[in-house]
């Protein structure tokens, strides 16, 4: 269908650069979008596992984790549900310095995210690599709460963000690329949000 | 969460012809469609409605199924918001013989298809899916495999209430019993464990809808009455204009 809508004039036209087409600002709000129930992760108890292709299986805890360089993201991110929220920050640690030790191995090119639900996405190697994916705990400077994925979850800001997973606890490198949870269920295998991929044959 | 295929049908974009607007509760719309080359849904699903100005802007939200899959026409609930633009062209603007663009159905996860044990639990317009699951078990002759319990401020203001009292299900009424209802048969409150304790079932899938809170405080009172949280299915939402 090519045609206008009849009657729609439309509120919130934006020429924030910021915004990918199709989104608008939520502003102050951070809407909480979630398939499963929320679990309760004692940071302690958590670990972070990278493993799959490549050479040297490793795992931290949540003391080690933060022993790791500290990094921060600092700008927008976008739910394939039409809200972005622009101008915010995580601090965590950087995906390369975990893939840095790990090393993964030549043939490896994608990675299969999971949480400890049981939740899982799939995601190109070099979309978290080269600075584009972060591992963090806190938001805006606070402790990052239970419901957006606390105490730690996956950043990877330039996708859809049902691609950060919650509750991350492992990363693991393949040489293919399979679906993950919302991959199966109907959403896009990559998740541009400037190219609009929300769904599959977008 | 378990980790496995649930097949849900998928359908693109579509040309939907507006049959039929209702309005079953202050401040929502009900919008009946005409589908074009139809994908018929599975109970749970949704749709994505876009709208485009006449300078190429557009909007798009999505929108819970409330008809059976078995409906010839596709039913979509609104809650109107007043700062919304997509809600308020849905409520205020639209009229029978308009032309809408559709996309559905969408979504793998929240969708159950009457043939197993469930237990459906929806606050406010998260009843709605439920209401298709309702239809569809009713048609199907399945009510025996679906139990339900629902939550809104007040009988006025819950999607279907009439709907949802025929078919039985538990009614939590938060703040106002209201006059134009039968009354509450149960204290005016939130839903408690000792409400849910009597639905659950083994071997359900449990399926919850409503806001962030009420899909957290919902879903911890399953997980405390013993319900594996693995067979929890949550589809949570905020307001979406």
């Amino acid at each position: 269908m090519s045609g206008f809508t009849r009657g729609f004039l439309g509120r919130r036209r934006s020429t924030d650069p910021r915004l990918p087409p199709g989104q608008y600002d939520a502003g102050d709000d951070w809407p909480v979008l979630t398939a499963e129930v929320t679990p309760g992760i004692r940071p302690q108890e958590w670990t972070m596992t990278v493993d799959g292709i490549v050479e040297t299986p490793t795992t931290w805890s949540w003391d080690e984790a933060h022993t790791l360089p500290a990094s921060e993201y600092h700008g927008d991110i976008h739910c394939v549900t039409t809200w972005s929220k622009l101008g915010t920050s995580f601090g965590g640690v950087s995906v390369d310095v975990l893939l840095d030790a790990a090393k993964p191995r030549p043939e490896a090119t994608h990675v299969m995210a999971s949480s400890s639900t049981g939740y899982t996405t799939n995601l190109p190697l070099d979309d978290v690599r080269g600075g584009k994916a972060w591992v963090v705990w806190t938001h805006e400077g606070r402790s990052l709460p239970t419901e957006h994925g606390g105490p730690v979850r996956l950043l990877v800001p330039h996708l859809y963000f049902w691609k950060s997973a919650k509750w991350v606890s492992r990363l693991t490198l393949m040489d293919h690329d399979e679906p993950g949870f919302w991959e199966r269920n109907g959403y896009h295998d990559h998740g541009d949000p400037w190219t609009e991929q929300r769904y599959q044959g977008d | 969460m378990l980790l496995r295929d649930v097949p849900a049908p998928i359908g693109g974009w579509r040309t939907a012809v507006v049959a039929g607007v209702a309005h079953p509760a202050p401040d929502a719309v009900a919008l009946r469609l005409d589908v074009a080359d139809r994908v018929v849904h599975l109970p749970g699903q949704h749709y994505v409605v876009r709208l485009r100005a006449d300078d190429g802007y557009v909007a798009s939200r999505s929108y819970s199924v409330a008809s059976a899959p078995a409906d010839p026409q596709v039913e979509l609930y609104v809650d109107r918001f007043p700062d919304g633009e997509v809600s308020t062209y849905l409520a205020d603007v639209v009229e029978v013989g308009d032309s809408l663009e559709v996309r559905g159905p969408i979504g793998g996860w929240f969708v159950w298809d009457g043939t197993t044990l469930a237990l459906a639990i929806g606050g406010g317009s998260g009843v709605v899916p439920l209401v298709s699951m309702l239809r569809h078990a009713t048609g199907a002759g399945a009510m025996d495999l679906l139990r339900l319990a629902v939550s809104a401020r007040s009988a006025e203001v819950l999607p279907y209430a009439t709907e949802l009292v025929a078919a039985g299900s538990l009614v939590a009424v938060t703040r106002d019993p209201g006059e134009s209802v039968p009354p509450p048969a149960r204290p005016v409150g939130r839903l408690t464990a000792a409400d849910l304790a009597p639905l659950v079932m083994p071997g359900a899938t449990s399926f919850v809808c409503g806001s962030a809170r009420f899909a957290e405080a919902v879903s911890g009172l399953l997980v405390g009455l013993g319900v594996e949280p693995s067979t929890v299915r949550v589809e949570r939402f905020g307001p979406s204009g």
